[in-house]
C-alpha cells in the first residue's frame, strides 16, 4: 500500500447535487446537465418555422435561469443532439422561454414533430447580451433579415417594457417573400402600443403583397438616421451584416454603437469546443453579440 | 520544488513499487515504421522492464489520456414520455511513466482551457487530478522545435520530472504525493557535482537542436498576411484527413454526438476529437459552411497555434513536438509553412 494513489472521486463533491449555474462561468459544475423542460405551447409561424414555449419543470432551476437580451441556450433533445437557440422571449418572463426554431436539421426536423407536453433539455444561458441600459436616452435601430428577427425579440420586449427610456425605436424587417415574414401577428402591437416605427420589405413580393419590395438597404432611403444619437442591432444572413453594416459605416455610425448577432455552428457552448470559432474568439463566449470594431478585427467574421 | 537524486536503481524499484500498486502506462514499442524507425505509444506496463524510457517520442501524444478519441458525457434513461440524465465522472488513479516535457508543457496549455478557462471542465479535471505524472527529459530529434517555442523547460503540470545524469536521475518533486512514495526509496540531496552535471546535460540538448522556428512575430503577421497566396499552395497540398489535429498535443477541438441506443431504452451524448481541417467543422444547419476552402481550414488551425486564442490569454499553444509534420500524409510541416510565410515578405523587400 506504500505506493497506492489516492482516488479523487470527483463524483462525491458538493456541486455534483447542485443544479448548473451557466451565469457562473467560473466555478466547477456539471457542464452537461440539462434543464428539463415541457413544452408548453406551439406556434406555427411559417411552414419552416415553430415558437415553442418550454417550462422549466424544476423550481429552483427555473429561479437560476435569468438570462439578458441577445443570449442564446443550447436545446437538447435527448437522442437527437444539441442546437444553439437564440432566445426570443422576455428577459423578464419566469414562466416560460420562447424559441423560434427553424426546420433546418436532424434536430429541428424531430423538434418540428414533437407535441405539447413533450420534454426537452436546455443548457444556458452562453454568451454576451446587447448593452441595453448603454443604449438608455437614445435612438434604436433594429434591423433584421429573415430568422434574424428571433434573436431581436427579446430586446423588443425590453425596450417595449422600459419604453420611456429610450428615444424613437424603428425595426427594419426584411424577408425573402411574404409568406416567410415572422410573427406576423405582433407587428400592430409593436407599432401601436409600443410605438415602435415598424418598416418591412420583401426581395420577391407575390399576389396579394401591397409593401415594398426590394433589398433590406432600400429602408434605408426612407429614413435619416442620426448617427451621434443612435445605436444598430442587426441580426440576419451573412450577406446581409455586409450591406448594412457597410451603409451604417458610410453615416459615420460609430462603430461601437453598432450591435451584430452572429451566427455559427456550436457544440458546447462554453468556449472549449472551438467550433464557433471567429478569428481568434468564440462566438459562444465573447459573441454571439459583437460591436462592429470587434467584428472588424476579426478575420472571417462576416 | 524540492530537488533530489537517485540511482537509477533505486529509481527502478520505486516505478516498480507504482506499478504493483496503481495501473501504470508507459513508452513501448507497438510497430516499426517504414522507414525502419520504431514507433512508440504509452501503453500499459506490469514491470518496469517492460517501458523503454530512452524512446524518442511517443506516436500519439498525452492528450489523449485527458481528451479520450470518444467519450460518453452524459446518458440518457427513457421511460414512457419522459428521461433522466445521468452523469458521472470516471475516476481511476493512474500512473504514467517517461513523459516528455513538450508533452507535460502541453498539459498545461490544456489546463489553461478545461481547468482555469470559463466552465472548468469535470470530465477533464477527474482524469488530471487522478493521474500522476513523471517526466522524463530527451534528446531531441532532428525535427523537434520545441527550444523555439520556449516549451524546453518543465515549470508545472508534473509530479516528477526526472534528468538523466548517466547513472542518476536528478528528481524535481512537484506534488507531496510524489516526495511521500519517494520517502520509500533511498535519495540524496543534490551535491554540487550532480547540478553541475544537471546543467550540463540541460546545455547538451540544448545545443542538440538542429531545427529553429521563428514563430515570435506570428501573432502579427498572421493576421497582416491572411490573405497571402501560401495558404493557398498548402491548402492545396492538404488532404484534410485531420491526421495533425488527432497526433498533436495541444489540438482539443471537438465535437458532440448522440445516439439512441438499440434497446430503445436509453441514449448516449458522446464526446469525440475533431479536427478543423476536416471539411464538415464550421458548417451550420441549412448547409452554409463558414470555411469552404482547404486553405482557410488550414490557415484556421496554424492561426489557432500561433496566433494564440482567448481562452489561452491569446498565448500559441504549439509546443513544437513536430508530431504534425511527421506524421502529416501530404508532407506538410509546421516549419516550411512558417517559413514560407516569413520567407513571402522578406523576399518582397
Amino acid at each position: 500500500m506504500k505506493y497506492k494513489l489516492p482516488k479523487e472521486d470527483i463524483n462525491l463533491k458538493p456541486f455534483m447535487s447542485k443544479p448548473p449555474r451557466y451565469n457562473w462561468k467560473d466555478v466547477i459544475m456539471r457542464t452537461d446537465k440539462t434543464y428539463k423542460c415541457e413544452i408548453i405551447n406551439i406556434i406555427e409561424l411559417t411552414p419552416m418555422e415553430k415558437l415553442f414555449h418550454l417550462k422549466i419543470l424544476d423550481p429552483v432551476e427555473r429561479d437560476i435561469f435569468s438570462f439578458r437580451p441577445g443570449q442564446f441556450l443550447m436545446l437538447e433533445v435527448p437522442g437527437f443532439g444539441e442546437v444553439p437557440i437564440s432566445i426570443s422571449s422576455s428577459s423578464n418572463n419566469k414562466e416560460y422561454i420562447a424559441l423560434c426554431i427553424r426546420k433546418a436539421g436532424r434536430v429541428t426536423d424531430i423538434l418540428h414533430k414533437a407535441k405539447k407536453g413533450a420534454k426537452v433539455g436546455i443548457r444556458g444561458p452562453f454568451g454576451t447580451s446587447f448593452p441595453m441600459e448603454e443604449m438608455i436616452g437614445h435612438n434604436i435601430l433594429l434591423i433584421a433579415g429573415g430568422l434574424g428577427l428571433a434573436p431581436l425579440r427579446a430586446p423588443l420586449y425590453w425596450i417595449s417594457e422600459h419604453r420611456d427610456e429610450y428615444e424613437d425605436v424603428s425595426l427594419l424587417y426584411g424577408t425573402k417573400d411574404p409568406p416567410s415574414m415572422l410573427f406576423t401577428y405582433e407587428y400592430a402591437e409593436w407599432e401601436k402600443v409600443n410605438h415602435i416605427d415598424l418598416l418591412t420589405i420583401v426581395d420577391q413580393g407575390d399576389d396579394g403583397w401591397t409593401g415594398r419590395t426590394g433589398l433590406i438597404t432600400e429602408l434605408f432611403k426612407e429614413m435619416t438616421i442620426d448617427p451621434d444619437n443612435t445605436f444598430a442591432i442587426v441580426c440576419g444572413p451573412p450577406i446581409m451584416f455586409k450591406f448594412v453594416c457597410n451603409y451604417l459605416d458610410s453615416i459615420r455610425l460609430p462603430m461601437n454603437r453598432m450591435f451584430v448577432s452572429l451566427e455559427r455552428r456550436m457544440h458546447c457552448g462554453m468556449g472549449k469546443c472551438c467550433r464557433c470559432m471567429v478569428g481568434s474568439t468564440f462566438t459562444c463566449v465573447d459573441g454571439p453579440v459583437f460591436d462592429y470594431w470587434s467584428v472588424m478585427n476579426l478575420k472571417e467574421a462576416i | 520544488m524540492i530537488y533530489k537524486v537517485i540511482t537509477k536503481k533505486e529509481f527502478k524499484k520505486f516505478v516498480n513499487g507504482l506499478i504493483n500498486s496503481n495501473e501504470t502506462f508507459g513508452p513501448r514499442q507497438v510497430n516499426t515504421a517504414k522507414d525502419g524507425k520504431p514507433i512508440y505509444q504509452f501503453k500499459e506496463v506490469h514491470s518496469f522492464d517492460e517501458m523503454e524510457l530512452d524512446y524518442t517520442l511517443s506516436y500519439s501524444s498525452l492528450k489523449n489520456f485527458f481528451l479520450p478519441f470518444r467519450e460518453v458525457l452524459s446518458r440518457y434513461n427513457f421511460t414512457d414520455d419522459n428521461w433522466e440524465q445521468e452523469i458521472e465522472y470516471r475516476v481511476n488513479p493512474r500512473v504514467i511513466v517517461g513523459v516528455r516535457a513538450c508533452d507535460i508543457n502541453a498539459l498545461c496549455k490544456l489546463d489553461d482551457i478545461f481547468v482555469n478557462g470559463s466552465f472548468p471542465s469535470p470530465y477533464y479535471i477527474a482524469r488530471r487530478n487522478n493521474t500522476f505524472l513523471i517526466g522524463m527529459d530527451h534528446l531531441p530529434m532532428d525535427d523537434c522545435f520545441c527550444m523555439s517555442m520556449g516549451e524546453l523547460v518543465v515549470r508545472q503540470g508534473f509530479n516528477l520530472f526526472c534528468t538523466d545524469l548517466g547513472d542518476r536521475y536528478y528528481l524535481s518533486i512537484n506534488s507531496s504525493k510524489a516526495f511521500n512514495f519517494l520517502r520509500n526509496v533511498k535519495t540524496t540531496d543534490p551535491t554540487d557535482k550532480d547540478d553541475r552535471q544537471w546543467l550540463e546535460r540541460r546545455n547538451l540538448i540544448k545545443r542538440s537542436f538542429n531545427t529553429t522556428v521563428d514563430t515570435s512575430s506570428l501573432p502579427n503577421l498572421l493576421d497582416i498576411e491572411f490573405d497571402s497566396p501560401i495558404w493557398e499552395k498548402w491548402g492545396d497540398k492538404c488532404l484534410n484527413c485531420g491526421t495533425c489535429a488527432m497526433v498533436c498535443p495541444t489540438c482539443y477541438c471537438y465535437g458532440i454526438e448522440e445516439s439512441i441506443d438499440v434497446s430503445l431504452k436509453s441514449s448516449r451524448r458522446e464526446r469525440f476529437q475533431h479536427s478543423c481541417t476536416v471539411v464538415d467543422f464550421a458548417e451550420v444547419a441549412g448547409g452554409h459552411n463558414f470555411r469552404p476552402s482547404k486553405e482557410a481550414r488550414l490557415k484556421y488551425r496554424y492561426y489557432h497555434h500561433y496566433h494564440g486564442f482567448a481562452e489561452n490569454a491569446d498565448e500559441q499553444i504549439c509546443v513544437g513536438c513536430n508530431r504534425c509534420g511527421r506524421n502529416c500524409l501530404a508532407g506538410i510541416n509546421p516549419k516550411d509553412v512558417i517559413d514560407d510565410l516569413l520567407m513571402e515578405k522578406t523576399d518582397e523587400v
